[in-house]
């Protein structure tokens, strides 16, 4: 018992021994020469401390700032001395301010936790962030850049410039330096400091830069007897051109310059309210269902003093003759704003013209992507002359070869290896199988074959949906083709964008050498330019036929996997692409793969600018292709590339 | 020489009429407002809109089986019909319910109050409150009945005029209507169309003015209504194809270019038969829709045209009852399939359910029909004729 009791008071006599080696700390020293502030800070009177600390900086000012910012620096009673703490068990556990090690324990009693209110933890923020610009971990310093992005402060702007020299990492001291600039656009103390830095501006194109711009010129409308002298007037308004009366009247009635005009409404309600004996005003209720006679019961009224007088067209036109309507930017210097109206012109300007080359961008993949569609219907419907109306479920059975290789090949790479040939295997043998069952009967009768083939593609469709059912299949791309080349703050373009694009290059330059280079493109040339003629040299025409359906049945296969890795994989997919295929090749001209080119070009990127004009809206962009190419075809009826003479056929 | 008047030319005209006739009262006869009742409302319903079907696939056979022009349109035309007459019907119909709301209170509702009342009933789900231009008319129930016509009518013609005179012939022409139907009904699905966007307009079987009369009764009397409108459009039909006319525009399907330099104006002849059965088309719809109830931009969308075609081509083309029997039979066999009428057929392994496999069975039988039947169903009628005639030379 004896022992217990004395190594419980040499535990006591060991403790504040350890607390002062604490004391010794300059940073303690400094914050005890302030001690009442400190305990206590104020928004106003918090600065001093601050001041001092960051001019002599001593060791550990970055963490204490941070941890007195979030309310983890607590006072002990016993020493008066600060420190961090950590709740352990039923006490606390203290740690040392400067260095951040643990000295001791205290209990709940006598702690007291410093809180400093919004106001003053704003101010510690502010002189906090310098210490993290210049913090060693890289993470910290960008995390601090970001925190500037998020509330851009006038107090931040030296700082910023003076861990901009001893920044190592060149892009975050690009950024540093571009950060600066902003915050000197918007806050910078003399109009040429931020002339300068907005003449710097329009030189760029980011969103920042123009947030940063638009900020400096926000403007908000306002109304007086007569134009202010010493206003920074935005423009004039004319009422009528550029504000409506409407408006200009609503702007007179929030300054509570004017009455409130009555709508129909209220109107309504004053009249009910005062129905006296099934009268409203002298008029009888049943006869209130017109316009013309509640004005009349409602000026009665008003005659009666009974309601506000009825704000009629007139004086409403009187009130805003009286008054100038305009529009004033917040900023009063219009040197300032002068410099930021032509800086944001400028970036405006150039971001307009990136903004087209990016639409061009979206513009030839949507192409590409129509031109793979379309290729193969190319050559069946193009040269061959054939409608083949299940050419999009061909396409479908391509993305579902894809869909089911990768549910066996888990690696995604390895399974659009093997699933690109794969694909054109599987469609092309269903190509020559149906070119040999129904198609080779129907080749005098073309509007047959449209519908047998008709027949076939319903048929597909349910049976795929019978097999995979209605939802949509995920076709994954590997790792490598997700993500996207980003040339700058406006354009970019998807990876798997730019892999469709090369995919339709290939087959461009692979199908044009099969048709101009090899035997087979000569007979296949042969066959449909004269097919008696052609089976008199010894050609074999259904052997041709056989093929070259095959084939543009295989090329659908390979275009339904790149498409299926971008869209959706459904039992439906086919028939979203059929009527465009269609028109790629009726637009284009039929008979020649260059006029497909043509005509998915055309297509693309009429479709793309007309969505670019209204972006909400896609099937409006939709309806209206469908129209041009319609009119279109008024005009050149053989397509964009039309064949003569013998090879013309009919 | 006097010419002998057309129906007695064409025998088979009397027998359909004699055929359609009976059929209908028959129908009338066994249904729930002649207090039998064997044929339940519903299936009224069915029927008349089958015969609703059977008059736009005459008309397809007339464009498409006497004059050779394959449209893959003619179901847009059939959908503007219903539109315009469902404008009429919804906007009655809600001016009523909005006219009996609005006087519960105490002051009597101006006539602008009710109209905006109606508008913000039809367009609030469009998220707008009031009517777009083209419902300029749709309180007149006359105007919008000529717009039945007039609509499609001005649509055809100037599709038509604008095809034929660039003589874009043959599938060309095929996959032009088919845009034409793609472009419309992409445009109807838009919510700003101005027509409700894919909500369509709802409830018109509830017709204005009736609302007492019981469904049994409507349903008779637009189903006598449809039997009167397959009735007259046959007839007619069948006049056009009939005489110098007809050989005219049949020789156009056979050989356009004979035709042309036999001193013919085609182009004239294409865009009449083009515009009337498109006319046609659209009374159809017009007849169609209020039984249905409901009609939405997906109804014109290019897969219906595509089986208007299928109907014909199963019929048979080139002869009008063909038509009728193709459309009435497919129609009737795919709601009996799609239905869940038609019974499973368990294979041990695997059951096979009709409404999974009806597509199917329809797209295969479609391509046997092309390749092995051109005649289609009306085929069969020749081998019958031609056996009872070859017995009757023994």
């Amino acid at each position: 018992m004896l022992r217990a009791t004395l190594l419980v008071i040499a535990f006591c006599l060991a403790l504040p021994a350890q607390m002062a080696t604490a004391q010794d700390s300059p940073l303690q020293t400094l914050l005890q020469s302030q001690a009442g502030e400190v305990a206590k800070p104020g928004r106003r009177s918090v600065g001093v401390v601050i001041d001092a600390l960051v001019a002599e900086t001593p060791e550990g000012t970055a963490l204490f700032l941070e941890r007195w910012q979030n309310k983890g620096v607590f006072l002990n009673e016993n020493d008066g001395l600060f420190y961090y703490a950590q709740k352990s068990g039923d006490g606390y556990e203290l740690f040392d301010i400067a260095t951040d090690a643990p000295v001791g324990t205290a209990t709940k009693d006598e702690l007291t936790e410093i809180r400093p209110n919004g106001g003053v933890r704003r101010v510690i923020g502010g002189a906090l962030v310098q210490f993290q610009l210049s913090d060693p971990d890289k993470e910290r310093r960008t995390a601090a850049l970001d925190a500037i992005l998020r509330s851009p402060d006038a107090s931040q702007i030296d700082p910023l410039r003076a861990s901009t020299e001893g920044e190592p990492d060149n892009a975050l001291r690009a950024l540093k330096e571009r950060l600066a600039n902003l915050l000197t656009a918007r806050f910078g103390a003399s109009t040429d400091d931020r002339i300068t830095a907005i003449n710097a501006l329009s030189g760029t194109m980011d969103v920042d830069s123009r947030a940063a711009l638009n900020q400096i010129l926000t403007k908000s409308a306002a109304v007086a007897p007569e134009l202010p002298q010493d206003a920074n007037i935005a423009r004039v308004l004319t009422v009528g051109e550029d504000i409506s009366q409407q408006d200009a009247y609503a702007q007179l009635v929030d300054a509570g310059i004017a009455p409130e005009r009555q709508t129909a409404d209220t109107i309504k309600a004053r009249l009910s309210d005062n129905i006296v004996d099934g009268r409203v005003g002298g008029i009888p209720v049943g006869q209130l269902s017109s316009e013309e006679n509640r004005e009349k019961a409602y000026a009665a009224l008003a005659q009666a003093g009974t309601v506000p007088p009825l704000v009629t067209d007139e004086t409403i036109q009187t009130a805003i003759n009286e008054h100038a309507f305009f529009e004033t930017y917040a900023e009063s210097d219009a040197a300032i704003t002068t410099a930021a109206e032509t800086a944001l012109s400028e970036v405006e300007s150039r971001v307009a013209r990136n903004q087209i080359f990016d639409v061009s961008l979206d513009a030839i993949s949507l192409a590409s992507i129509y031109f793979l569609a379309a290729i193969g219907l190319a050559i069946t419907f193009g040269v061959m002359g054939v409608i083949n109306m299940a050419h999009g479920e061909f396409i479908m059975m391509g993305a579902y070869t894809g869909y089911v290789v990768q549910q066996i090949i888990p690696d995604y790479t390895l399974s659009l290896v093997v699933a690109l040939p794969l694909a054109f295997a599987v469609t092309f043998a269903a190509g020559v199988a149906m070119e040999r069952l129904v198609i080779r009967w129907l080749y005098h009768r073309p509007l047959e074959t449209l519908l047998a083939t008709f027949g076939i593609s319903i048929a597909l469709q349910q049976l795929a949906k019978n097999i995979f059912g209605t939802q949509a299949r995920p076709l994954t791309s590997p790792g490598w083709l997700d993500g996207a080349w980003v040339i700058n703050d406006v354009v970019q373009i998807a990876n798997i964008r730019i892999a469709i694009f090369v995919l339709a290059l290939i087959f461009l330059g692979l199908i044009l050498f099969v048709l101009n280079k090899t035997r087979l493109g000569l007979e296949v040339r042969a066959v449909t330019q004269n097919p008696g003629m052609a089976a008199s040299m010894g050609i074999n025409p259904d052997r041709i036929n056989m093929l070259t359906f095959g084939l543009g049945s295989g090329i659908a296969g390979i275009a339904g996997v790149a498409i299926g890795l971008y869209a959706k994989v459904t039992s439906e997919m086919g028939a979203d692409y059929i009527v465009q295929s269609f028109m790629t090749v009726v637009v284009g001209g039929v008979g020649n793969v260059w006029g497909t080119l043509a005509g998915a070009t055309l297509i693309g990127g009429l479709q793309k600018g007309i969505e670019w004009f209204n972006p909400s809206n896609t099937l409006a962009a939709q309806t209206y292709m469908i129209l041009f190419i319609i009119l279109f075809i008024q005009f050149r009826p053989r397509g964009v590339v039309a064949l003569k003479g013998r090879a013309a056929g009919d | 020489m006097k010419r002998k008047s057309f129906v007695a030319e064409n025998p088979s005209i009397l027998w359909f009429l004699a055929a359609l006739a009976l059929f209908t009262i028959f129908v009338t006869a066994m249904s729930e407002a002649a207090g039998i009742g064997v044929v339940s409302t519903s299936f009224i319903k069915t029927l008349g809109k089958t015969l609703c079907l059977c008059l736009i696939a005459v008309a397809m056979d007339i464009v498409w089986g006497y004059c050779g022009i394959l449209s893959l349109g003619h179901f847009a035309f059939f959908g503007l019909g219903g539109y315009a007459i469902g404008m009429w019907l919804m906007y009655a119909r809600t001016e009523i319910i909005v006219t009996e709301s609005l006087s519960a209170a105490a002051i009597p509702p101006t006539p602008e109050e009710i109209h905006d009342a109606v508008a913000t009933q039809i367009f609030g789900v469009v998220g707008t409150n009031e009517f777009p231009l083209i419902w300029a008319f749709a309180d007149s129930l006359f105007m919008q009945l000529a717009f039945v016509i007039l609509v499609p009518g001005l649509l055809a013609l100037v599709f038509g005029w604008l095809a034929f005179r660039s003589r874009v012939t043959g599938v060309y022409l095929s996959i032009l209507t088919q845009a034409m139907t793609l472009a419309l009904s992409l445009y109807l699905f838009q919510n700003d169309s101005g027509l409700r966007g894919n909500n369509g307009l709802s409830g018109l079987q509830n017709i204005p003015y009736l609302g007492d009369v019981p469904q049994s009764m409507i349903s008779i009397a637009f189903f006598w209504a449809s039997a009167v409108a397959l009735g007259l459009g046959y007839v007619l039909c069948a006049y056009v194809v009939s005489g110098k006319m007809g050989s005219v525009i049949r020789g156009i399907r056979d050989n356009e270019s004979r035709v042309r330099f036999l001193g013919y104006h085609v182009e004239s002849y294409k865009l009449f038969v083009f515009t009337l059965t498109a006319v046609i088309a659209a009374i159809a719809g017009a007849l169609y829709y209020p039984q249905a109830g409901i009609i939405n931009p997906a109804e014109i969308a290019p897969i219906a045209s595509i089986y208007l075609a299928v109907w014909v081509a199963i019929g048979g083309r080139g002869r009008l009852y063909g038509a009728v029997i193709g459309a009435a039979f497919v129609s009737l066999l795919s709601s009996w399939f799609t239905g869940g009428g038609a019974p499973s057929i368990p294979l041990g392994f695997y059951t096979i359910q009709w409404t999974d496999w009806w597509l199917v069975l329809l797209g295969l039988s479609f391509v046997a029909v092309t390749l092995l039947a051109p005649q289609g169903i009306g085929g069969l009628f020749d081998l019958i004729g031609k056996k009872s005639k070859s017995e009757g030379a023994k």
